[in-house]
């Protein structure tokens, strides 16, 4: 089906599914249980999976596959929000132009920074990656003013043209009409469960991109860009020119960031500088690696992981942990509070980090290759002959070298 | 003629930081190939040695001071010191006025042991990963090291000051004939100038005029065969890496009084010298400290009022234009060696 062999198209179904049923499958605990705050389906969360989930399926299709290490990703993001709040300014509130425009315009500016940055490997690519998006950060905020609004952030104002505005149309971001924010809240039993149009008009987008993800994957096109991770010097021995493959795969990602830009923008309209600051690059490296980078999956779980993290375990604070512990003696109840307290809440950043450390040192292939390893564990039966020995085989790689040679 | 004066002093100050963390992360690279993303974190972690010797210095006590009264006509209740009651008061808050300096004192075991742990503990097992792996366990080393920071200092900036002797500024225009307050320049940033001089020459003459450095230098060009000689060069390498880790904790020591140490101060100052690194030549020591400056002065000049009218925005993006301009058209840097990392 759709171009695809028929174990991808059932990967592809299941992908669908939970995509759809995230709504359900995110609101597990109760509302009248302590637990209820681990729920993650709400409308602003979900969208958020999904925007950034598309935004990592771009990046690991640059990093995944070639090896490409860029840390300027987030200069297409700013891009495509950019690009969406003016159509709000200059057309209407309708969203499609706008991420036609920011698909564009990211796809010009990656053609660009992609053809200069490309002519260089290794941590010079990153460098030179980490380089352009500083500087539009830094433009962003100083000269180009008049196109940005500067630290304000750019918004839609009242005194703004608005040529394609009807009379009827909404005044918040829609598609035809169809309102991001609305939402539907359904109660079943002690359940409230919310469907909301801007996560289901971003799911619907995701899993297209994913689609179109697995394509590239399957294609000699792929194989191609496998092949530059794995030997590039041998490529061009072989007669092939690989540049004009990495920047096709550069401009790519480039593309996906700038929709996933868009759509940040479309859910929310507004736009500021600090989307393209080179922190926001390093976040969708983290996704990426958590995730494990050259895997189909991996970037959306990783992206998923860290959203989650980022809104759910920063709500942890110490009145939360008193409830939690409120049952145990006082000196153990304090003992554990002291020890957990600054890892959540404010500090989730910590843990984030150290579990950051802990993926690169011990899992380098990210939640993937440990769901893998797990599975092989409950698996036990050797099946050599399948699919498993050779993505383990890296990994006995970096064990080995862990030694140094003496 | 004045203006030109002013801005190559300007950039001297930032300069002399790019160029010493810069000096370091290349001394890292060039004996072990390890890209250390982590480098900024040290330097942050210096500054706060300095804001923690400052807090142990003030600490106080409470005592009854029967020569003053409160408004009620209560004796009052001051808070000395404890320095100033072992030392005496003006000893005392001498010491607790020249907190920056001293916490150099504080700061070279510190930084020693951190850069040592460090690489005995992480980098060295990742000698033989790629650099892309190095870049991502290093960085999420720098979130963690920011983060405990930010755990135990907060997230506000700490402002750390210069003993009082430093505080003003300098006329230096009077020195050159020119008439008073046309250069004017913080006693402060000349000495974090001074002070960069000589900690790069320290570090140049260790490694020029010892027989220390002298393996270091035989082992970064030819590891393999200085380790056949029979030399322990790992553990010379480790050495060098709680070197690096001192000189960037040192310079974020005297920083702190021009820069209110906060917790994200290193990843600010490491992106940028990265590029001071790329542009001298990884593994060129006399590249980074060149490009450290140039790059500190460039900037200042760039955010000339006069430079700033005819190309806008030229300040903010000098320093990376530099950079691309540079990688593309001399990938091994100013004064890189041939072959090395030119890919």
């Amino acid at each position: 089906m759709l171009g695809l062999s028929a174990k991808d198209t059932g990967f592809l179904l299941f992908v669908t599914f939970l995509t759809l049923a995230t709504p359900i499958l995110l609101q597990p605990f109760p509302e009248s249980s302590s637990l209820a705050q681990f729920n993650a389906g709400y409308p602003d969360l979900m969208q958020r999976f999904a925007i950034f989930g598309i935004f990592a399926i771009g990046f690991n299709i640059l990093f995944g596959l070639t090896g490409y290490l860029s840390f300027g990703h987030a200069a297409f993001l700013g891009v495509g929000s950019y690009s969406v709040v003016w159509t709000y300014k200059l057309l209407s509130f309708n969203v499609l132009p706008g991420l036609i425009l920011a698909i564009v315009l990211s796809g010009i500016f990656a053609l660009f920074i992609g053809f200069v940055s490309l002519r260089r490997s290794g941590i010079y690519f990153s460098i030179l990656t980490l380089a352009f998006a500083q500087m539009s950060y830094n433009l962003a905020y100083s000269v180009l003013t008049p196109l940005t609004n500067g630290e304000t952030g750019l918004q839609v104002y009242g005194s703004d043209p608005q040529y394609l505005m009807g009379e009827g149309s909404p005044d918040v971001p829609n598609l035809f009409g169809l309102v991001m924010q609305d939402s539907m809240k359904v109660p079943v039993g002690d359940w409230v469960f919310t469907f909301n149009v801007g996560y289901y008009f971003t799911a619907v987008i995701a899993i297209f991109v994913f689609y179109i993800s697995l394509r590239i994957f399957r294609s000699p096109f792929g194989l191609i860009l496998r092949a530059i991770k794995t030997n590039r010097t041998r490529l061009n021995y072989a007669g092939i020119n690989t540049r004009p493959y990495m920047l096709a795969a550069f401009v790519i990602s480039g593309m996906y960031a700038g929709l996933a830009g868009g759509l940040l923008a479309a859910m929310d309209p507004l736009a500021g500088a600090e989307r393209m600051q080179w922190t926001a690059s390093g976040e969708v490296v983290l996704m990426t690696i958590l995730g494990g980078a050259g895997t189909l999956m991996g970037p959306v779980l990783g992206a998923g992981f860290i959203k989650y993290f980022e809104n759910i375990f920063s709500k942890i604070n110490e009145t939360v942990l008193h409830d939690w512990f409120g049952a145990l003696p006082e000196p153990v109840r304090d003992f554990l509070i002291g020890i957990i307290s600054p890892f959540v809440g404010d500090g989730w950043q910590l843990t984030l980090g150290l579990l950051f450390m802990l993926v690169v040192i011990f899992l380098p292939g990210g939640i993937m290759e440990g769901a893998k390893r797990i599975g092989s564990l409950f698996r036990r039966k050797p099946s050599q002959g399948g699919g498993s020995p050779a993505p383990k085989a890296p990994v006995e790689a970096a064990e080995t070298s862990n030694q140094p040679a003496e | 003629m004045d203006a030109i004066i002013l801005q190559i002093l300007n950039g001297l100050d930032k300069g002399s930081a790019y160029a010493l963390i810069a000096l370091g992360l290349t001394l890292i690279f060039g004996t072990l190939g390890v890209v250390n993303f982590a480098h900024g974190a040290l330097f942050m972690i210096g500054a706060f040695c300095a804001v923690t010797l400052q807090r142990i210095l003030t600490l106080s006590f409470e005592q009854v001071d029967p020569t003053q009264k409160d408004f009620l006509g209560n004796p009052l209740k001051v808070q000395v010191p404890y320095v100033e009651s072992w030392f005496g008061p003006d000893i005392g808050a001498f010491i607790i006025d020249w907190a920056v300096p001293l916490a150099i004192l504080l700061a070279i075991p510190v930084m020693l042991v951190i850069g040592i742990a460090m690489e005995r503990g992480l980098i060295k097992h990742f000698y033989k990963r790629p650099h892309a792996e190095q870049i991502l366990v290093t960085f999420g080393l720098a979130i963690v090291l920011q983060e405990i920071v930010k755990l135990f200092f907060g997230a506000n900036p700490i402002q750390t000051g210069a003993p009082s002797v430093f505080t003003g500024s300098f006329d230096f225009g009077a020195l050159l004939g020119m008439p008073p307050d046309v250069i004017i320049y913080p006693y402060w940033r000349m000495v974090y100038f001074l002070f960069a001089v000589v900690v790069i020459g320290a570090v140049f003459s260790f490694l020029q005029f010892t027989t220390f450095g002298m393996v270091v230098r035989a082992g970064m060009a030819d590891r393999e065969t200085v380790g056949l000689l029979g030399i322990n060069i790992d553990r010379r390498f480790t050495i060098m890496f709680g070197v690096a880790a001192v000189v960037a904790g040192t310079a974020g020591v005297m920083y702190a009084p021009i820069l209110a140490p906060n917790y994200h101060m290193g990843m600010d100052f490491l992106v940028l010298s990265f590029v001071v690194v790329v542009v001298g030549g990884m593994g060129s020591l006399p590249g980074a400290v060149a490009a450290g400056f140039l790059l500190g002065i460039l900037q200042s000049f760039a955010s000339m009022n006069e430079v700033k009218s005819v190309i806008p925005g030229i300040d903010q993006v000098i320093i990376y234009l530099v950079a691309i301009i540079i990688l593309l058209t001399r990938p091994r840097g100013l004064l890189g060696r041939r072959g090395v990392m030119e890919e």
